[in-house]
């Protein structure tokens, strides 16, 4: 859906790479597409604290439970320009990794049918199949993650090489971490898609680690965009615990691939606030680095942000988070009041019936 | 009238569907161009166009995975291995992506990976190979090895059409070695179904692929020398097997062999066996005996090759010995 965006000129581009694609112009969303941006945020922060420090708690979730705390502004910014609400000609197409749980909030999947996914539940996306953020569904134009990470790269090329070939500027939005990267299926689907110039946007959250392993353990390169021109295509980094900068770059990304120029690869330095799963302390990261980027959060970050410009006052804080939180009480219950799949359930689907 | 080869009979079959559905493509090394390195492609560059006839990088993940991308966007994508050897680069995106997908999230993945399998050409290890197991181990999908130029092209046809992903192994040996005349109409091989290439009473011979030839000739030997009646049966399919066939010749001749160039261990002659042994012991006259290839990597110098593969006299030695039950 087409959201109201300005161009006004950008003051600076000190945060980009030098690697960034040079623009003139900097995108800018709409005040009502300011205040969606921050339910997202919000519901998405919310949503995972319940079930990272509630429910997995409480052993209502079994599985493993692997949250995007701290590296919202990324998924959100980035979803704000994939298109929906169309078509099948229309539509965009999306693979969000592990850590992007707005992305399937803003493709129309409820706080609800999550719970039920993450607690196994029969009426969940994967009727118990699979757990935690292995979900997907066309209908939503999600496609489901899996384990193997960078798998989804190859795949989204594929997705795009089908707009390519029925002339549609649709764009397909593939979500990773920076160490998924280290995958030979990045590195195939990264330049299979820059080869055949497929509309793809790359999309890295940066977090700094990859389970205990810190990103200089995983790259030599400074920066994951500089691979970008080593495949032909630009690469650019920005501030991903900037909601704003996010969507600018994203939007840019997305111009150019339904102008039919092809991938971009864009890397968003965040930071993983949590360990990477619920059963890990993260004690290999040191506290201090924890402190730093406690005070980048990029919620209370673009809260302020907003306050400033006087969209949002301290009451209507209040009453957005009250919303959630009463739409998550719901949405818990319904959950918890799901059936398990019928066990003989193993059986069936595996193939076309 | 004219005689079709099986790689031609390959070829006619992937050209007919392009032509009659818009969403079939395919995409891999050297496909376009060049034709494909055995030229199954030929032509196809010329007459369908380079979007849907694409050379790719050397870059098999990616191939799968792009093929799994257009067949979740409603396409039916062939995806080409130039050796079936090169599918292990993109095992992960075959066994974890396509085959998993429809029973996690109920998206079906309807693409067909095929290239040319098997020994006998002096091809060395790494052009040899008969890898349908690793796959047969895989829920989700469907593997297919055809013997005639007849089933060659019924069952491509067949795994273009699959809703589910399709691992179709062509036997290089036989791509320009056996032709016969086709069908004028459309038709296809379903998968699952096994053919019954020889009738016979007293021995039930299991096998597929190249293997069927050797097969056949013994069954004759065996017949004219010995006047024991084998009853031959092509599987076609190794996955879904053709349970019913293989069961209902096991009850009728109370002896079964199976034979295939794969390696023994892990081979699918050993799940046959047991199957046979669960569903009709009863009946059995004779262990479930085997031919295979040695378990080693595919030799490349001739005598090696040679000791390596099954073929007749390995059969018949076999199956005397099975007869003397």
């Amino acid at each position: 859906m087409a959201r109201p965006v300005s161009a006004v000129p950008k003051p600076a581009a000190a945060k980009r790479a030098e690697t960034g694609a040079a623009t003139e112009g900097r995108l800018v969303p709409g005040d009502a597409a300011l205040l969606t941006m921050l339910h997202y945020m919000k519901l998405t922060r919310a949503l995972e604290y319940r079930i990272e420090r509630n429910l997995y708690r409480q052993g209502k979730i079994v599985g493993g439970v692997y949250v995007g705390r701290g590296q919202e502004a990324i998924s959100v910014g980035a979803a704000m320009h994939i298109r929906r609400g169309g078509d099948e000609s229309h539509d965009d197409i999306v693979s969000p990794s592990h850590r992007d749980m707005a992305v399937f909030l803003m493709q129309g999947f409820t706080p609800a049918l999550v719970l039920a996914q993450y607690m196994g539940r029969r009426t969940g996306p994967t009727r118990g199949r699979d757990g935690n953020m292995h979900m997907g569904d066309l209908r939503h134009r999600l496609v489901a993650f899996i384990s193997h990470l960078g798998d989804s790269i190859p795949v989204a090329a594929g997705t795009a090489l089908t707009f390519r070939m029925r002339g549609t500027d649709q764009a397909s939005f593939c979500f990773f971490g920076e160490g998924a990267a280290s995958r030979g299926d990045w590195h195939e689907g990264v330049n299979f898609a820059a080869v055949m110039r497929l509309p793809v946007v790359f999309i890295c959250n940066n977090n700094q680690y990859a389970y205990s392993t810190p990103v200089s353990r995983q790259m030599a390169v400074r920066r994951l965009s500089e691979r970008g021109p080593g495949y032909g295509i630009p690469g650019e980094t920005a501030d991903g615990n900037d909601v704003l900068e996010v969507y600018d770059a994203v939007g840019r990304a997305v111009a150019r691939a339904r102008r039919g120029e092809g991938p971009t690869l864009l890397e968003f330095e965040t930071f993983r606030m949590t360990g990477h799963s619920a059963h890990d302390d993260a004690g290999y990261v040191p506290k201090a680095l924890f402190a730093e980027w406690e005070r980048k959060d990029p919620i209370r970050r673009f809260e302020k942000d907003l306050v400033g410009r006087r969209l949002v006052d301290a009451a209507a804080l209040r009453e957005m988070e009250a919303r959630i939180e009463a739409e998550l009480d719901e949405a818990v219950a319904w959950a918890e009041a799901q059936p398990y799949p019928e066990p003989r359930e193993c059986l069936v689907g595996v193939y076309h019936e | 009238m004219a005689l079709t080869t099986y790689v031609e009979a390959i070829r006619q079959g992937i050209w007919e569907e392009m032509e009659a559905d818009q969403r079939v493509f395919i995409l891999g090394e050297d496909v376009g161009i060049y034709g494909g390195a055995f030229k199954v492609t030929e032509g196809m560059l010329e007459k369908f166009g380079e979007l849907r006839v694409i050379d790719t990088p050397i870059s098999e993940s990616a191939i799968v995975g792009a093929a799994i991308g257009a067949a979740l966007m409603g396409m039916r994508p062939i995806a080409e291995m130039q050796f079936i050897d090169f599918i292990s680069c993109a095992f992960d995106q075959i066994t974890n992506f396509a085959a998993k997908n429809r029973y996690r999230w109920g998206a079906g993945v309807p693409i067909v990976i095929r290239g040319p399998s098997g020994g006998g050409v002096h091809g060395g290890p790494f052009h040899s190979q008969n890898p349908e197991m690793y796959f047969v181990h895989t829920p989700g999908l469907k593997v297919v090895a055809p013997a005639t130029a007849h089933d060659a092209k019924g069952l491509i046809k067949a795994a273009i059409r699959d809703e589910d992903p399709v691992i179709y192994l062509e036997h290089k040996y036989l791509y320009r070695r056996i032709k016969e005349e086709l069908p004028k109409e459309d038709y296809v091989v379903p998968i699952g179904q096994a053919a019954t290439r020889r009738e016979g009473r007293d021995l039930s011979l299991l096998t597929y692929g190249a293997m069927l030839y050797p097969s056949l000739e013994a069954a004759g030997t065996l017949s004219r020398e010995q006047g024991i009646e084998t009853e031959v049966i092509d599987l076609r399919s190794l996955l879904p097997l053709d349970k019913d066939a293989i069961l209902a010749s096991a009850r009728k001749t109370g002896k079964v062999l199976v034979v295939h160039e794969d390696t023994r261990t892990g081979g699918i002659a050993g799940e046959i066996a047991a199957i046979v042994n669960e569903e009709v012991f009863d009946y059995l006259d004779g262990p479930v005996l085997r031919v295979t290839a040695p378990d080693t990597p595919v030799p490349y110098s001739p005598p090696l090759e040679e000791f390596f593969l099954p073929n007749k006299d390995k059969i018949l030695a076999a199956a005397r010995r099975l007869a003397a039950y």
